[in-house]
């Protein structure tokens, strides 16, 4: 039993890596044939993004149990960060590739670094209070880099939170971020490959963890803390663990998301609580818990408005009915009989096959 | 139950995967069906099924909280190229325009670009703010791909060759205002109310602030607020009030003017007000009352109600296809259209060129363009893609803007 | 000194908004015990509402606001039934995405119905404003009018859950809902009824939000919708007096920080100020403790 069990699990992971290799292996084709319209070409790095920010918060919300709605601010991080390093580089490091992999680095320990500052406080609270406090870290922020101005000329940095005229900066410094117009101008170092590399790299230190003695902890404090506490298991260092490792994560995809465009501002839009949100939905949609299925509710959930571009006015209406249709469909009573029906359906053709 | 929702997901996934292999070879099964619906209305006129068009995009946000100037802008340029198109087209052949929404989103809108090079887009209007603008023009400078913003005022925006602009520049406005203020003597304290979030204000207000120091007048009090923080404006109004400023700086948009105006009424607070040509639109405001408004002056490149004869053709126009009155995005836009068809015609360009071939030739024509529309007269083109006009000051007088 | 009263006075006019829309989340939460974001735009539906009913058909405001509350408590009814009935069962998460789909869709057909266009809102309050200090303080009609309405909307909802039937019913579901059906309390009702109040709420709060700060988008309601919801948090949510002082000391908290810090950092403050409170006291100011049972 013990054996079968634990084959399946590796089995069910061996698919979500496979599914993610096949994945990439087939748009290469494509691409290489020419045959991939540039709106897919363009959407590539995104859904590397959305991806890893699905799979890292799963960490927090499916295993380790704690409803974060301020993931997005640890994107926030991690973006600035490797951007803000990036450009203070750009001239000094010429190789793409390597700038892109320090920028990377900085950017995950800088998400890091704060992941365990907030959580620290935060994790001390439970339920709906540890929600709306994660969703007001995500917002300060978010507010605080919209005020950064920062500058460098010859004699060193120079940081503001007034206007770029108080950085007091010569003719020729150059100001890095702009408060809240951000960076403009970051290298455009992210590849649909650095993309897949880092899915991958996300996979397997999420999949491992939840495997590992660590993992295990983990979840049975999900499932009764007091439990868990009494057998001996640290709440307070494994929570902050996958916390943290899910911050560090969210701020590689802020590195990879800040290398794809060459703009970078923090709007509520794309690291305010809006985008915490639509991560939420996905790991929702895909399955709480459920990695491969963050992965694949990320892609089509970004995919979605995309491919309904034709509808013009009523593209985002019709993702909203989308999304409400859905939520009902997987979750209420009514639902879930339907899903039993179209399965009992299947089985029984099946069977009159055989 | 979670296999059945990963195996739709699964589903929902190859399908998906599938629309986009299929959109590229046969392209014109998917992506044309939908151009076709969006551009049914205005390709009524056209019919260009059977000949070569030209084809032009445009990119701004239709839908979210910056909505209404894709919109404005997505209608102006819609009303110079029904006109074009009836009177002929370009070089003789007829224009087919998409306009693609970009939720006013960096990313939003190079997928929205994306989208457009699937169709065909050969010249880019856009895009309509300046964030987006950025990000897309790094886009249009790898495809090099003939680009004009009729809006997007950021330096960044036409940092490339390829790139020009309909509007005025930040730091232009900035200091046209000072000056404006300081020759005239409006004013010896003033008063900066500014949104730190809009590069197009924060733009404006750091080379009015610059200018400030070789004009006579004081800056006794700067406050600003930001996108999330757009309807309250007590304290900034009160900060104004306390300083004593009597001229208030107000680089910002109408939308938020009218609250600003409204505040400082009840405040019972009654400076000179000062803006730049975000402020125009503000009579137009659905509902607004004007007299709040009364004595206003700003900065402006197009007045609706100015008696030039184009201005009135395209107002009348704007108004019977929209029912309301355009602003200045929707007049930029169409200007940008008739400057994008200018250029085609002296660069002698047909559909058949390739995007980077018509690029070049329109970069080439621009130099020579000498075009007058409804956001100026005689406008000519520099290297650097920005425009030469001159802005004009408007009051507004019994709820009319008048020139000055 | 007068400016400092100024502020304070345009605090206690925001923070009144704050509340009154906190009154209604903190009601939906103590029931449901879900966190009904559409409710924010739900406001905006309501100002929207009496805007085409006084401005665009010219009724009197009396009217129009009747007709808003009445649209709106059927809005909140039938949102109920339609999105959210069929969660009851199901985990947090499931209605939480839930009500999020409702706030992009109104958000989004009140976008196809009225355009982007910012409407400006003509205030339907008519007290005259007090001019105190030889013009120095002014309170405009329109904060008295909120700051009065906020207090009795307060108190008239307070004795309404103590002591009418349906309110204890309202009590009852909220402190255990499979007793209250065993006690013969009809949840399924109850929790409509709680939808209903709440949107009628919101339908009020939205007229005088956009009194006071007249413009009127689509998005009217998201903002103040996740203040208010922080203000419910701050006062501890499912406390109605909470939900009072929460929105009250929010509107404070925000324009003071606003005026003595940083235009741009009142955001941050505010979210800051919520951390502190809620790391000291983990359910708000005036939210009952729960005690976890092995």
């Amino acid at each position: 039993m013990k054996v079968r069990n634990f084959s399946k699990t590796t089995r069910s992971n061996l698919i979500t890596y496979g599914m993610v290799i096949v994945a990439y292996i087939i748009v290469e084709i494509f691409l290489r044939a020419g045959m991939v319209s540039s709106l897919i070409e363009g959407l590539l790095v995104p859904l590397c993004v959305y991806v890893i920010l699905a799979v890292s918060l799963n960490l927090t919300v499916g295993i380790s149990g704690e409803l974060s709605l301020g993931h997005a601010g640890f994107m926030c991080v991690g973006a600035f960060a490797g951007a803000t390093f990036s450009k203070c580089v750009e001239e000094v490091i010429t190789f793409g590739p390597l700038r892109f992999l320090l920028a990377l680095l900085i950017g995950t320990l800088c998400a890091a670094l704060f992941g365990i500052l907030v959580g620290i406080p935060v994790l001390r609270l439970k339920g709906d209070y540890l929600a709306i406090v994660t969703l007001a870290f995500g917002e300060i922020i978010k507010n605080v880099v919209n005020v950064i101005y920062l500058g460098r000329d010859s004699r060193g940095f120079h940081v503001s939170i007034k206007d770029t005229i108080s950085l007091g900066l010569e003719d020729e410094g150059e100001v890095i971020i702009k408060g809240a117009q951000g960076i403009t101008g970051t290298p455009n170092d992210s590849t649909f490959l650095w993309g897949i590399i880092l899915i991958l790299i996300t996979l397997f230190i999420v999949i491992n963890l939840i495997n590992s003695r660590t993992g295990r902890a983990i979840m049975a404090i999900r499932d009764n803390r007091i439990a868990a506490e009494s057998v001996g298991v640290s709440v307070t260092k494994y929570k902050l663990l996958a916390f943290s490792v899910s911050a560090a994560l969210a701020g590689t995809a802020g590195v990879l998301y800040a290398h794809n465009l060459s703009t970078l501002t923090a709007l509520p839009k794309n690291f305010g609580y809006n985008m915490s949100i639509t991560i939420l939905v996905f790991v929702v949609l895909g399955g709480i818990g459920n990695i491969r299925g963050s992965v694949i509710a990320a892609v089509v959930l970004t995919l979605l408005p995309e491919l309904l571009r034709g509808l013009n006015d009523y593209r985002m209406l019709i993702y909203a009915i989308i999304l409400i249709a859905t939520m009902i469909f997987t979750s209420s009573p009514g639902g879930q009989e339907i899903q039993e029906r179209i399965k009992l359906f299947f089985e029984r053709r099946k069977t009159k096959e055989a | 139950m979670k296999k059945a929702l990963s195996l739709l997901l699964v589903g929902a996934m190859t399908l998906s995967l599938a629309a986009c292999g299929s959109s590229s070879d046969d392209s014109a099964a998917t992506d044309s069906a939908t151009t076709e619906e969006t551009t049914t209305s205005e390709s009524s006129d056209s019919e260009g099924s059977g000949e070569a068009t030209f084809k032009i995009g445009g990119i701004g946000p239709t839908t979210g909280s910056a909505a209404v100037y894709g919109i404005a802008v997505e209608n102006g340029a819609q009303i110079a190229i029904n006109e074009i198109n009836e009177a002929g087209g370009i070089n003789g052949y007829q224009i087919e325009y998409n306009f693609q929404d970009d939720e006013n989103d960096a990313e939003r809108a190079v997928n929205a670009y994306n989208t457009l090079k699937d169709w065909g887009m050969q010249v880019l209007m856009g895009t309509v703010t300046s964030t987006p603008c950025v990000a897309v023009v790094e886009n249009t400078q790898a495809d090099n791909m003939f680009q004009i913003t009729p809006s997007g005022t950021a330096v960044e925006c036409i940092q490339y060759p390829n790139a020009y602009r309909m509007c005025f520049s930040d730091p232009n406005q900035g200091v046209e205002s000072a000056k404006y203020i300081g020759e005239n003597g409006l004013a010896s304290t003033v008063a900066i109310i500014y949104d730190s979030s809009d590069v197009y204000s924060s733009g404006i207000y750091e080379a009015f602030a610059q200018e400030a120091e070789n004009q006579p007048f004081e800056i006794v009090s700067v406050s600003s607020f930001d996108s999330s923080n757009n309807t309250d404006f007590s304290v900034q109004v009160q900060q104004a009030k306390d300083a004593g400023a009597e001229l208030l700086f107000m680089p910002f948009y109408y939308t938020e003017a009218s609250l600003v105006l409204a505040e400082c009424n009840s405040q019972g607070y009654e400076p000179v007000f000062f803006g730049c040509d975000g402020m125009d639109g503000i009579l137009a405001v659905e509902n607004f009352d004007t007299t709040l408004a009364e004595d206003l002056m700003y900065l402006a490149p197009f007045v609706a109600s100015s008696e030039d004869e184009q201005v009135q053709s395209f107002v009348s126009a704007y108004e019977a296809a929209y029912g309301e009155t355009p602003n200045q995005f929707a007049a930029d836009a169409y200007d940008s259209i008739y400057v994008i068809k200018a250029a085609l015609e002296a660069a002698g360009a047909d559909p058949s060129m390739s995007v980077s071939d018509l690029c070049d030739a329109m970069m080439t024509a621009m130099s020579s363009v000498t075009y007058s529309g409804v956001t100026g007269k005689d406008i000519t083109w520099g290297e650097d893609g920005e425009p030469n006009k001159a802005p004009l000051v408007v009051q507004i007088q019994d709820g009319v803007a008048v020139e000055l | 000194m007068i400016g400092f009263v100024s502020y304070l006075v345009n605090g206690i006019s925001l923070g009144s908004v704050y509340a009154i829309i906190a009154l209604g989340y903190t009601m939906v939460y103590g029931i449901a015990k879900m966190l009904n974001f559409a409710h924010g735009d739900v406001i905006m539906v309501g100002a929207f509402v009496v805007f085409s009913t006084v401005t665009g058909m010219g009724l009197p405001p009396v009217i129009g606001i009747l007709i808003s509350v009445v649209v709106c408590t059927v809005l909140g009814v039938v949102i109920e039934r339609v999105a959210y009935k069929p969660l009851r069962q199901a985990s947090k998460l499931a209605v939480l995405i839930t009500a999020i789909g409702v706030s992009y869709f109104l958000q989004n057909m009140a976008l196809l119905i009225y355009g982007a266009n910012t409407k400006s809102f003509t205030s339907v309050v008519t007290v005259p404003a007090i001019t105190l200090a030889d013009g120095a303080l002014v309170i405009s009609g329109e904060t008295i009018v909120t700051v009065i309405a906020c207090v009795i909307i307060m108190i008239a909802l307070s004795l309404f859950i103590k002591y009418s039937k349906s309110g204890r019913a309202m009590l009852a579901v909220s402190e255990d809902s499979g007793a209250a059906q065993l006690m013969g309390v009809n949840v399924n009702s109850t929790i409509a009824l709680t939808f209903a109040i709440g949107s009628a709420l919101a339908a009020i709060a939205g007229v005088l939000l956009c009194s006071s700060y007249p413009s009127l988008t689509p998005y009217t309601g998201s903002m103040p919708g996740i203040k208010a919801f922080v203000a419910a948090v701050f006062g501890g949510i499912g406390s109605i007096p909470g939900a009072f002082i929460g929105g009250i000391l929010l509107g404070i908290i925000e324009i003071l920080g606003r005026a003595y810090i940083s235009t741009q950092l009142s955001d941050a403050i505010v979210f800051a100020v919520l951390i502190i409170v809620l790391l000291v006291k983990p359910t708000g100011l005036l939210g009952k403790q729960i005690q976890e049972k092995v």
